[in-house]
């Protein structure tokens, strides 16, 4: 079938693991209805979830976790050689996501507090986008199923694919969702990037920032307002820094 | 109009039972410990407070939904068809203030009364019954006596004033005179009038919010280049709140959802805000309003100016819904006196 007058790709795609707890791939299988047209869309050659195989004939290589380990560059290195198009997926791997908050730690007290007599070769925890050029970046943790699906079809059909440039708030006021600030809590709404459809609001929780920065968020009015409504510096530091997706923003 | 007084406890015998029903529901208490009201679907009328003082929300999704399919698409062969839904289930809005059905009858300019109407708004408005009534007190920082939005004459199919023990009730439709005759009415006595000019009276007093917006959309001209702007515009975080909850903001985007199978593809309107980064984004990658200033500054030009130039009269019904929800403390009252003090000046 064509569409538009565009003839389909059947892609090769290759999913790989980094650290990070494998819940973004878990995603990429999730929702039956549409598991089995996925599956037939592309062909898999590399999915430890689904399967045991692995060839190194790709054309997408979909990168989950962040890399904590000197081996982990290495293999990323090789990916980037392999793959036309690199993507990124989820927080971890655009961001380094909760494995990050170990930088703030000293490596060596690190260790020794995760694997006692036993430790392991580790480095800081960095975005795959810090070692390798990516081409396509789906934060979330985990990422959306939306965004997964209309990423197949951008590979597939060359359809755009692009996130909302804008923040939380726009799909938490979709949802008539009242706004958390108004009943006492933080939420970071204002300055992350939609396309979750705010689920954490909705169900009573501020935003975090899992999806890291919206386009431009206006830092300097958003920790303004914060403090005004009595929230402290470390208060809002420990929320911007959960996921590592604003890690360079100065609070003060 | 044709106007009746109904017994309270009667009223509410009106409605069917099978037909839904949107009002005024209490959803939560803010941390100034004031009821935080919105419009939902309820079955009971215990489950609604009609002395509410305003809404989080607007009603605007109900005729304007935040999100809608306009068409979907299936593939099949080397051919397609094409299928659009229009909502026409009858549904009862009860409970919509003054500024709320005054912006109902300007999406109606912009919708229904125009060159081009568009269908999905005129089924919903048709076949919504929209019951109104009179506020008790100005809600807080309201400020639609300043742009003629706090009283209604047409737009409804009923409208309320609360006079004591009986609802003082304009009839504005067939529709509504027809619904009438189920239950017990009467007439309006002298009495009734004085009494119901009376509480409009003290309603139209009552008013702390002020602006002057007659000569706004000159005004505005004048001011295009002021501070004023840069001053509100470093607040704003583009987060489009503002235009979410606001009773006639009506933009919107439109994206294609293909199916997994690529057998399917949906259209889907989503709104949209003029504060959001990418507002004025052009094919080709270029924004004509990359700062947060100039794109809330044409917010107010949209509201205060150009729909005045198209239709006479200001978009803005006063309801201060944006005012409240804006976390940065922007609002219409205190952004135009500014800059009708900078004129001043
Ligand atoms: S709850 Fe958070 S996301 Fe929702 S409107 Fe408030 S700040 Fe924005
Ligand atoms: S609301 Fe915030 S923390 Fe929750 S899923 Fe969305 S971006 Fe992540
Ligand atoms: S004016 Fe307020 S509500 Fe509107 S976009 Fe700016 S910050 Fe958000
Ligand atoms: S611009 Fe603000 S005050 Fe005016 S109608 Fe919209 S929400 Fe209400
Ligand atoms: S341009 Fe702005 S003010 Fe006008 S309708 Fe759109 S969102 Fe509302």
């Amino acid at each position: 079938m064509k569409y538009l007058g565009i003839e389909p790709q059947k892609p090769k795609i290759a999913v790989f693991d980094f650290t990070g707890c494998e819940g973004c791939q878990l995603q990429l299988l999730n929702k039956e209805e549409t598991l089995a047209d996925f599956l037939s869309a592309v062909e898999i050659v590399c999915f430890r979830e689904a399967s045991s195989l692995c060839s190194d004939d790709y054309d997408i290589a979909i990168v989950e976790g962040a890399v904590s380990r000197n081996d982990e560059v290495k293999r990323l290195e090789k990916i980037r050689e392999t793959a036309k198009v690199v993507v990124a997926l989820g927080s971890c791997a655009c961001f380094g996501g909760v494995n990050r908050l170990k930088n703030e730690f000293d490596l060596k007290a690190a260790n020794k507090e995760v694997y006692g007599k036993d430790p392991k070769e580790t480095i800081n925890v960095r975005p795959v986008k810090d070692i390798i050029p990516v081409d396509i970046e789906i934060p979330g943790c985990p990422v959306s199923k939306a965004e997964v699906e209309s990423l197949i079809c951008h590979v597939v059909w060359d359809s755009p694919f692009q996130l909302p440039v804008y923040p939380v708030c726009v799909e938490c006021k979709q949802r008539f969702t009242t706004c958390l600030f108004d009943i006492g809590q933080m939420c970071l709404g204002p300055i992350t990037r939609a396309g979750c459809n705010a689920p954490c609001p909705a169900g009573g929780i501020g935003c975090w920032g899992c999806r890291g920065p919206a386009v431009e968020p206006n830092y300097k009015s958003f920790f303004a307002i914060v403090k005004e409504k009595g929230f402290s510096d470390i208060e809002l530091k420990e929320r911007l820094n959960f996921f590592g997706a604003f890690g360079e923003v100065n609070v003060s | 109009m044709l106007f009746k007084t109904i017994k309270k406890q009667d009223f509410f015998d009106v409605f069917l039972p099978d037909t839904q029903c949107i009002g005024p529901k209490k959803v939560g208490t803010n941390t100034n410990g004031k009821p935080i009201y919105q419009f939902l679907p309820f079955s009971s009328f215990d489950e609604i407070d009609l002395d509410y003082d305003t809404t989080e929300y607007s009603a605007k999704t109900y005729f304007l939904p935040y999100k809608e399919t306009l068409s979907s698409f299936s593939f099949k062969d080397n051919d397609w068809t094409q299928e659009i839904k229009y909502r026409t289930r009858p549904r009862v809005i009860i409970g919509l203030h003054p500024c709320d059905i005054n912006g109902l009858i300007k999406l109606d300019k912009v919708f229904e009364k125009t060159l081009f109407p568009n269908p999905y708004y005129i089924t919903r408005r048709q076949n919504t019954f929209v019951v109104g009534i009179d506020c008790k007190e100005p809600c807080d920082g309201g400020f639609c006596s300043s742009v003629g939005a706090n009283t209604v004459t047409h737009g409804f199919d009923l409208f309320l004033t609360d006079i004591g023990d009986r609802y003082f009730v304009k009839i504005g439709s067939d529709r509504a005179f027809n619904a009438l005759q189920k239950i017990k009415t009467s007439e309006i006595t002298k009495k009734d009038n004085e009494i119901y000019l009376q509480i409009r009276n003290k309603f139209e007093g009552s008013f702390e919010k002020t602006v002057h917006v007659e000569n706004l959309p000159n005004l505005l001209d004048i001011e295009f280049e002021s501070d004023v702007w840069r001053k509100w515009g470093e607040k704003c975080l583009s987060c489009g709140a503002c235009a979410m909850v606001c009773p006639t903001c009506y933009c919107y985007g439109v994206t294609e959802h293909i199916s997994m199978d690529f057998n399917k593809s949906d259209k889907i309107k989503q709104l949209y805000s003029c504060n959001l980064n990418d507002f004025a984004q052009v094919a080709g990658g270029h924004n004509f309003r990359p700062e947060p200033a100039t794109r809330l500054k044409y917010r107010y030009y949209h509201q205060h100016r150009g729909f005045v130039e198209s239709f006479g009269q200001p978009m803005c019904v006063g309801c201060n819904r944006c005012g409240r929800v804006c976390l940065a403390g922007i609002n219409p009252t205190d952004v135009i006196s500014d800059l009708q003090r900078e004129q001043k000046r």
